[in-house]
């Protein structure tokens, strides 16, 4: 069931979820996307270049705080643009535990067009991991 | 109330426009002054992309498929269940052809596109240096499986910006037929020491 237009008011806000990245999704996503940067999954080749630890992929922050915007719409195919900025790094340390991503977003703009516009943040270990994370989708 | 004569600006430095006909792109060392009011002026080795590459294209060498494989791997990967992704009846209730993908999946050609830039001597970036600094698709419509994409990767921007190397690429990616199916912006900062 997708989202319709008419649902949707300026200050709806999208119910926030944690994702939860460790090591292991990391390497997954490695394979998957095809970054090797040796910064998203080796320790001692990111703290030679200045990092405190491995960092996640910033691409995996970006899909994750799609999944905020594309379990509210119902659709992924309605998302019409999407842009981040990665503000800071999400620091995975190797252990179970991993990081956590907590992906919030809000409508603040209703476009006579049938779209509208949707601001996201991210937060990942009291940082602001992701910056002016908009997204334009079309509703029903 | 500060002085706004205190206010710095860690900005835009003019020696990244001192590069001579096709000089490639270099690590400098070079003075400038520390971020902070206060802070003593340093030797930092500053990266600087030669703005001569501004519009330098890379086409992908052969075209992208799209299948339900690899779209299904993607979704793993970011832990969406969505059943869009990975079930075709689900897609076609939803009123597509087949499966479809992320709205990050075009990632894959923008990564590729960006691999053939930074592994152009002549642009001398240094991957390890590399931190993704922004992302953007605009999207015509979802990639769906048995989607057959060409790429074209471009240089639309490049700067120096407190030390920094600053390199801003697009990717166009069109079907078969020629239809525009997204467009994926990336800003990668190659760090300075």
């Amino acid at each position: 069931m997708s989202l319709r237009h008419a649902d949707v008011e300026v200050g709806t806000e999208l119910p926030e979820q944690t994702f939860r990245v460790r090591r292991l999704d990391l390497v997954r996503y490695a394979g998957a996307s095809g970054d090797f940067n040796p910064i998203h999954w080796n320790e001692r080749f990111a703290k030679s270049v200045g990092l405190p630890d491995v960092i996640a992929h910033g691409m995996f922050t970006m899909a994750e705080a799609g999944r905020v915007l594309t379990d509210w719409t119902g659709d992924p195919g309605c998302v019409v643009d999407y842009s981040v900025r990665f503000s800071a790094p999400v620091v995975v340390p190797d252990d179970d535990e991993g990081a956590d991503i907590t992906v919030g977003g809000k409508v603040k703009a209703k476009n006579d067009d049938g779209t509208v516009n949707v601001l996201l943040t991210a937060r990942s270990g009291g940082a602001k991991v992701l910056a002016k994370s908009t997204a334009v989708v079309r509703l029903a | 109330m500060p002085s706004p004569a205190r206010r710095r600006v860690w900005a835009v430095a003019p020696f990244d426009l001192d590069f001579r006909p096709g000089e490639r792109s270099a690590r400098r060392a070079v003075r400038v002054s520390g971020p902070f009011p206060g802070q003593k002026d340093q030797e930092r080795e500053t990266v600087a992309i030669n703005a001569e590459y501004i519009g330098r294209e890379y086409p992908a060498p052969e075209p992208y498929e799209v299948t339900r494989g690899k779209i299904r791997e993607f979704a793993e990967a970011i832990n969406d269940p969505n059943p869009v992704y990975v079930d075709r009846a689900a897609a076609e209730a939803a009123g597509y052809p087949d499966v479809i993908a992320p709205p990050t999946f075009p990632v894959i050609l923008g990564m590729a596109g960006s691999a053939y830039a930074v592994a152009d001597p002549e642009l001398g970036v240094d991957f390890s240096r590399v931190v993704h600094g922004d992302q953007s698709f605009h999207y015509s419509r979802p990639l769906r499986a048995g989607d057959v994409l060409t790429a074209v990767t471009r240089i639309t921007d490049v700067k120096t910006l407190g030390g920094n190397g600053m390199l801003t690429l697009e990717t166009v990616a069109t079907a078969a037929d020629g239809e525009h199916v997204v467009t994926a912006g990336m800003m990668l900062v190659v760090r300075g020491e």
